[in-house]
């Protein structure tokens, strides 16, 4: 491993460094073993409290949620995408009365928790929780996509849109044919962790009381018995978290497969999913 | 409108509320976080690879389950709270702890590696590679992103009030169902406040982005 912090270690720091992994190694897991036992007088790790999972029925009931979540996130995601394309080019055009509506609806949809937007929707439309959900889910996303997408245009060197404007292509045309395709590439993998963040979101419609995973496991454990929320819990959570990496090593292995087809590359993922904001458009690698 | 004034003093309570949760949950989460980036740089490999199970579980878990977790599961494994806010401020520093590790440690991977190489060279020991080159430059790409973590955190503590705890969120919800006939008024006025929150927040992101950018 190199680190910009420390030399490649020589034999006394190696010895230093095992010794410091040993005694890390036994802290942690003697950390580990101190929940695990706790855990264990609690009578977690009872043989009866796992067996519902040879049920099928439990499996049904944590299939439908899951169904509910995907179908919720994957709805919405296509829906903001065009959304979010659309967006960023009102907010970049030069027209200033279109661009300035358009920043000001932007900046008031990325500052709102999605879980407002959804209790807006569902009480002020009165609509069922799957549209409440989607919707919330449509109107902060489109937000971040826009963002996503300008930074993108923003990041590609000037001369691609000098060249567009001087062969007698339109401002329009010029974003649409030659600054678009490429910005939209150049920023997939930030799109793509982006729907790492839509897909945790979609969990927030647990809120609204959508019968998303998290849903389905409430409605487990008092159909079932408090006994048995601890063992639905942690499956559904090993879902979430198996999902959300899959779809975040997408972003990494689309990354590093990088594009040679746009001036400049593609741009990292940013490391702060959560952030409203890119953290990084300078260019910077 | 009138219903936004007549309840203002149940929104100054919620945005305080709000405010304090964030805070709190910011500032624990800016110490575990730089712990966990600490341990994530170090020589040390047991530290490194539990800090990367940290972060990589917690940033691809939805925050409801973590709020979940605490505020459900956890007091029936024995573990139990007087007040509800401290299951919220456990949650949420937990959660933003692991993107902060992230912002920290890619803020140190971003200085390039001749900077240290220089600082060693010219005989700086660790110490004051670390302190003289290295996190002085790291600290200026940092800061920008974790501010936008922190006007993440702003917006997440509304999920504290899905689980018992009176924020801006949670009055909110209460104040629209006493006022089923002015929905929308009520919602309108949380969401103002939550924008009297982060806007001015994302406003000094991108003031410092601009300010400390570094033209490599």
């Amino acid at each position: 491993m190199t680190s910009v912090l420390y030399d490649v270690p020589g034999p006394k720091a190696r010895r230093v460094s095992l010794i410091g992994s040993v005694v890390g190694t036994v802290l942690i897991l003697g950390l580990l073993a101190w929940i695990v036992m706790t855990l264990a007088q609690q009578g977690i790790f009872e043989g009866r409290r796992w067996a519902i999972f040879t049920r099928g029925d439990v499996w049904t009931l944590l299939a439908n949620g899951l169904g509910a979540t995907l179908s919720a996130a994957a709805l919405a995601a296509v829906i903001a995408f065009p959304l979010g394309l659309m967006f960023c080019l009102l907010r970049i055009s030069l027209v200033a009365w279109i661009r300035i509506p358009a920043r000001v609806v932007l900046e008031f949809l990325r500052g709102m928790p999605v879980v407002l937007m959804m209790l807006f929707v569902l009480l002020v439309f009165g609509t069922s929780s799957f549209i409440a959900v989607v919707a919330g889910l449509v109107l902060y996303n489109t937000a971040i996509f826009a963002e996503i997408i300008r930074a993108g245009i923003q990041s590609l060197p000037k001369g691609q849109r000098e060249a567009g404007l001087t062969i007698g292509l339109t401002s329009f045309q010029s974003r649409m044919l030659i600054e678009l395709p490429q910005a939209v590439r150049r920023m997939m993998p930030s799109l793509v962790a982006q729907l790492v963040v839509l897909l945790k979101d979609t969990s927030l419609g647990y809120i609204v009381a959508y019968g998303e995973l998290l849903r389905a496991v409430q409605v487990m454990a008092d159909f079932l018995g408090n006994a048995f929320l601890f063992p639905i819990f942690f499956v559904a959570a090993a879902i979430y978290i198996v999902i959300n990496i899959c779809v975040s090593r997408l972003a990494i292995w689309i990354e590093r497969r990088g594009s040679k087809k746009t001036a400049g590359g593609v741009a990292p993922a940013p490391t702060a999913v959560v952030a409203p904001e890119l953290p990084d458009v300078t260019g910077r690698k | 409108m009138e219903v936004i004034i007549e309840n203002l003093p149940l929104y100054w309570e919620g945005l305080l509320r709000t405010l304090f949760l964030s805070v709190v949950s910011g500032i624990i989460a800016l110490i575990l976080g730089t712990l966990l980036a600490a341990a994530r740089v170090s020589p040390v490999a047991a530290l490194r690879g539990f800090s990367t199970v940290y972060v990589e579980i917690l940033r691809n878990t939805p925050l409801t389950i973590a709020f979940f977790f605490a505020v459900v599961v956890l007091p029936r494994l024995g573990v139990t709270f007087q007040q509800f806010e401290v299951a919220a401020i456990i949650a949420l520093s937990a959660y933003t702890a692991a993107f902060i590790a992230e912002a920290v440690r890619s803020g140190v991977n971003s200085v390039p590696l001749g900077q240290a190489e220089a600082a060693r060279s010219i005989g700086m020991n660790f110490g004051q590679v670390l302190n003289l080159i290295i996190l002085p430059q790291a600290l200026r790409t940092v800061i920008p992103p974790l501010i936008n973590i922190l006007i993440a955190l702003v917006k997440n503590s509304s999920v504290a009030g899905a689980f018992f705890v009176l924020e801006l969120f949670g009055y909110g919800r209460q104040m629209a169902n006493a006022n089923g006939d002015q929905v929308m008024a009520v919602l309108l006025g949380v969401a103002f406040f939550y924008l009297l929150l982060t806007i001015p927040l994302g406003v000094l992101a991108s003031t410092v982005e601009r300010k400390v950018a570094i033209a490599r």
